[in-house]
């Protein structure tokens, strides 16, 4: 009982952290339509600014913020600079499906070579702000920690504030009018090209808080060639198609369902049939709701 | 003030859309545009919007010139397009497609204003503000996408075949508010149909295009009466 309640809570909290590196995937994916594989480099390169901050001022929370800020920057950087000139020249044919990706993927090499060059290939230390020691109930320790817990509560703020500015402000609607309809949202006056740059911008931020969560949420090493950070992407991505790829709460059902299955996989399966668990859980919701959990209902065609 | 166009040529590839096209239309006068299908009406749209890049010639709104600017930038000059085939968003609800085409003016308040303006227009948008677009019938998305555009305060506005598709009564209503807007606010249209004598009707000039090129220009009165167009456009 105990174990199935601690089960619970690790799945909740990897969850919340992948869902944040979904919900950038997403953004992105709306914002121009791209799989972004740099984000797992964009989020690693927001953590080690992050690493920066607290080896200058010794705190994670003005480091969390700071990281958020350079990856929302570095973001918009590549899509006004980058990503723009490469749709402008591959935008017909075959090519305009795979240039992007093998882009992405490109970046992503380019990233960590750019850290490695930086801050060299050896692991760097985040050091929780919290302590990840669990709570005791009795004799029992939960795996609930006030680090896992301020972790749990900065991505439900997060995914507030992100709904908030979608649902409620001209800006959400402006970034919804434009992924859904491009050309329709530009003869309405809307600038689509700068919204879709905020789209990065967004993205980049919260794939900088996902990095920063992660890192603390673990033993706390960086490097370039971090595991963490290949399955935060790899887990964060499957998680976005679970949930639809189009939608900010698919991302975050998707997360969570993907943080629990995995957790309940670890515990009582074992460690060596969690990679191809999300595979698995990934193909059998393809196969039954190709559109993903969340998929847009087609609406009544007049 | 007036929309001038001149040799104005348009290609897709190596089709010549457009050919070498030149009309006027003055402020506040309504201009029906025809052809058949393929005539190029839909492309010379799409070119003074913004959306298509033009191979040569001149097109102005008063002082603006439409060849150079983004659709979105010519919005700000007063020029707006709704383009064919009932153009609404159907995953934002009806209040949200209307409010869309003021979001550039970035004033709540007037948004507000054109709002109540374009429900009274279309009481029947203002039953169903919060309903999503794709739960609307055809003609009510056709009245959303003209609100819309109303949504910009629009000088000059581009319509591209409003009554596609629509109920020959539902037609009517539409053409009737469309010939109101001139009227009653002074709006400049240049109105792209199929249906070509409902829409010369409501006209003061009617250029009608034929492979990309003009074959006749007029009063709209005179070309219902012209005999070659009855044959060749109006089809009796
Ligand atoms: N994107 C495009 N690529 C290639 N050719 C195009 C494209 N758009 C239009 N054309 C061609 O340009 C010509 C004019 O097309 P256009 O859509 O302007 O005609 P239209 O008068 O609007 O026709 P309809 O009444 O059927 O809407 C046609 O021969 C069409 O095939
Ligand atoms: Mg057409």
């Amino acid at each position: 009982m105990f174990q199935l309640l601690n089960t619970f809570l690790i799945g909740i909290t990897a969850g919340s952290i992948y869902s944040l590196m979904a919900i950038s995937m997403v953004l992105v994916w709306r914002s121009t339509r791209v799989v972004n594989f740099a984000q797992a480099g964009l989020a690693m390169l927001s953590t080690y600014f992050g690493y920066e901050i607290i080896h200058r001022f010794d705190s994670y929370w003005i480091a969390l913020p700071v990281a958020m800020i350079a990856g929302a920057l570095v973001a918009a950087g590549i899509e006004l600079i980058f990503m723009r000139l490469l749709l402008k020249h591959s935008s017909q044919g075959a090519i305009a499906s795979i240039a992007p990706i093998i882009a992405t993927l490109g970046l992503l090499g380019l990233i960590k070579s750019i850290i490695g060059y930086f801050w060299g290939n050896q692991d760097v230390i985040i050091e929780s702000p919290l302590s990840n020691v669990g709570f005791t109930i009795g004799t029992q320790t939960l795996a609930l920690s006030p680090m896992k817990t301020f972790i749990i509560a900065a991505v439900v703020f997060m995914v507030l504030v992100l709904t908030f500015i979608f649902q409620r402000t001209n800006l959400g609607l402006a970034l919804r009018a434009s992924a859904y309809a491009p050309e329709i949202s530009r003869l309405a006056g809307i600038k689509v090209d700068l919204v879709r740059t905020v789209g990065w911008a967004l993205a980049g931020a919260a794939g900088g808080a996902a990095g920063m969560l992660q890192t603390a949420n673990g033993n706390g090493a960086l490097s370039p060639d971090s595991l963490e950070f290949s399955l935060l992407l790899a887990f964060g991505f499957i998680a976005a198609v679970i949930g639809g790829l189009d939608s900010l709460i698919g991302a975050v059902i998707g997360a969570l369902l993907l943080g629990l299955v995995l957790a309940f996989v670890l515990t009582y399966v074992g460690g060596s049939l969690v990679f191809i668990t999300a595979f698995v859980l990934l193909l059998v919701v393809l196969l039954i709701r190709p559109g993903g959990l969340i998929s847009q209902k087609a609406g009544r065609r007049a | 003030m007036s929309l001038f166009i001149e040799n104005l040529s348009v290609h897709h590839g190596a089709i010549h859309a457009v050919n070498n096209v030149s009309f006027k239309v003055e402020k506040g006068q309504l201009a029906a545009l025809i052809g058949a299908n393929g005539a190029g009406k839909t492309t010379l749209l799409r070119t003074l919007s913004g959306l298509n890049k033009a191979t040569h010639g001149k097109a102005h709104w008063n002082e603006t010139n439409l060849l150079h600017e983004k659709p979105e930038q010519l919005v700000r000059h007063g020029v707006s397009h709704v383009s064919e085939g009932k153009s609404v968003i159907p995953e934002l609800t009806v209040k949200e497609n209307l409010e869309i085409g003021a979001l550039w003016r970035r004033n709540k308040k007037e948004m507000v204003v054109s709002l109540n303006e374009v429900v009274e227009l279309f009481p029947r948008l203002g039953e169903r503000l919060e309903q999503r677009a794709d739960t609307l019938s055809g003609g009510e998305r056709q009245m959303l996408a003209l609100g819309r555009s109303l949504m910009s305060k629009p000088q000059l506005l581009l319509l591209d075949e409003p009554s596609l598709g629509l109920a020959p009564l539902v037609v009517e209503q539409i053409f009737q508010s469309i010939k109101d807007l001139t009227s009653s606010m002074g709006i400049t249209v240049l109105l792209v149909e199929q249906n070509a004598m409902g829409a010369l009707k409501i006209a003061d000039i009617g250029i009608v295009l034929n492979l990309g090129s003009i074959a006749v220009t007029g009063d709209a009165s005179a070309l219902i009466a012209d005999p070659q167009v009855r044959a060749a456009y109006l089809g009796y």
